[in-house]
């Protein structure tokens, strides 16, 4: 298979970025998305210029590393997928690929396709955890929790911190990461105990960030590659605004 | 409290949600009202329905005007929160936009577009105070006789270019509330995945019902006025 790759090209943080395009040749439909750009850096080593630089890690799909806005879509045409998951099987022989970085004033460029995405750190920093002293691992039915609650937990748990609702949404807004996190915790006796305060220090953090206000268009959870729903934003309302009005 | 409401994100949202409540309740009042001007359009009083009525108990008693005050509060806070949110939305979006852009899937278009539908919805409210409010409840404050509320809907939508501009204010009003209704419950919570189908289909029968509401009046003078 043949493509035309249309990729967003900026030598640094400082630096203006612009498109540059790229052809690339005889790629196998079973190749990965991320191999078909290790085959074109290769190709722009041995030509003697720069390779382009994208984040990528497990490629398993499950350390959110990848990040990757292509055709339109935050990890791609498929959806609750991660850019590393995308096969070149799901384009057309020919195609023009557009590939661009989160666009995010939170996640800022560092280098063509890599964002600086350490305001999620920052975030969970300021409350995405348990403080309590836990000791070594409890026997398995020591705490009981209800197969509904286990489950919602780990769905919101599946969250990979990719970024990719931020980068979706026409705000700009953080929500689904930030809900998923507070969401999974709050479902959990061992997080409930914290419930409040997690959700306001959160919260604030995200707004001091500067990421945008949530308008509920949902398309977070069209986007995100592990398929989180917005009912967890509506349990972080409930979290925060109950929180506050008990302040 | 004041610093929650207007220094957070979800706090704001809730103002949004509260007086977006308000205004909806407002809108299936008024609508409700206007559907006695239908009863009235042809000049008689069936079931002792009688609009005139309801525009005299709504002229300028003390209840009526403290009324229209919290009405007005709740219109404006509903339009100053919208800019501010939007203006925050933008610069947190950051100055480079995407090259290619697509609709989500299940994203309707509604709830990408709510500020321009809002802007229409206030354009559209600015005509209909200059057409009836004006008329009714500013000039019996500044002491004169207002006018008859049947005959100046009547005068109104005999006009097909009133008839053509109100029906676009109500289109737009069906959009805003389709995504409006039901993301004022989640805003405040009250929302899962079981309940989002019901509560889209709530939006949307009262996006409905208010969208037919409105219509029905204006086009039954209309065509009132033609035969």
């Amino acid at each position: 298979m043949n493509f035309t790759l249309k990729i967003w090209r900026q030598k640094d943080a400082k630096s203006k970025g612009a498109f540059k395009e790229y052809h690339v040749k005889d790629i196998s439909p079973d190749t990965s998305f991320l191999e078909m750009l290790d085959i074109l850096n290769n190709d722009l080593v041995h030509a003697g210029e720069e390779p382009v630089a994208f984040d990528h890690d497990c490629r398993e799909g499950i350390c959110g590393m990848c990040s990757l806005h292509i055709n339109g879509h935050a990890h791609g045409p498929e959806q609750g997928v991660t850019t590393c998951q995308i096969y070149m099987r799901q384009f057309k022989d020919g195609q023009t690929i557009v590939v661009e970085p989160w666009r995010s004033a939170a996640f800022p460029v560092i280098k063509d396709l890599v964002v600086n995405r350490s305001a999620y750190d920052q975030i969970l920093q300021a409350g995405g955890y348990i403080s309590v002293r836990t000791n070594s691992v409890p026997d398995g039915n020591a705490i009981p929790i209800s197969k509904a609650d286990a489950d919602e937990s780990m769905d919101a748990a599946a969250c990979v911190g990719c970024g990719a609702c931020a980068a979706t949404c026409k705000n700009g807004s953080a929500m689904l990461f930030v809900a998923a996190r507070v969401s999974s915790l709050a479902k959990l006796p061992q997080g409930r105990v914290e419930g409040a305060r997690r959700a306001k220090a959160m919260v604030a953090k995200m707004d001091e960030l500067g990421f945008g206000n949530c308008t509920n268009t949902g398309a977070c959870q069209a986007e995100c590659p592990k398929s989180i729903s917005i009912a967890h934003i509506a349990r972080l309302n409930r979290e925060f605004l109950s929180a506050k009005f008990e302040d | 409290m004041s610093c929650f409401l207007s220094n957070s994100s979800l706090g704001r949202k809730l103002v949004m949600s509260v007086s977006g409540c308000f205004l909806v309740l407002f809108i299936l009042f008024h609508m409700s009202m206007n559907l006695v001007a239908i009863a009235n359009a042809w000049g008689n009083h069936p079931f002792g329905l009688n609009y005139d009525a309801i525009c005299e108990f709504l002229g300028t008693n003390w209840y009526a005007l403290a009324g229209t005050l919290v009405l007005a509060f709740g219109v404006v806070v509903h339009i100053v929160y919208a800019f501010i949110l939007t203006f925050q939305n933008r610069r947190a979006r950051g100055n480079v936009r995407y090259e290619v852009t697509v609709t989500e899937k299940g994203v309707d278009w509604a709830s990408k577009n709510m500020l321009v539908l809002g802007i229409v919805i206030v354009l559209g409210l600015a005509l209909h105070l200059f057409n009836f409010w004006s008329k009714m409840q500013l000039v019996e404050l500044l002491g004169h006789e207002p006018e008859n509320g049947v005959e100046l809907i009547r005068e109104t939508f005999s006009n097909w270019i009133y008839v053509v501009l109100y029906l676009v204010w109500f289109a737009a009003l069906w959009f805003h509330l389709t995504h409006g209704v039901w993301s004022m419950f989640q805003t405040v919570g009250w929302g899962n995945d079981i309940w989002y189908p019901r509560l889209k289909c709530i939006a949307n029968i009262v996006a409905t019902l208010v969208f037919l509401g409105f219509a029905a009046v204006v086009v039954t003078f209309f065509v009132l006025s033609l035969v």
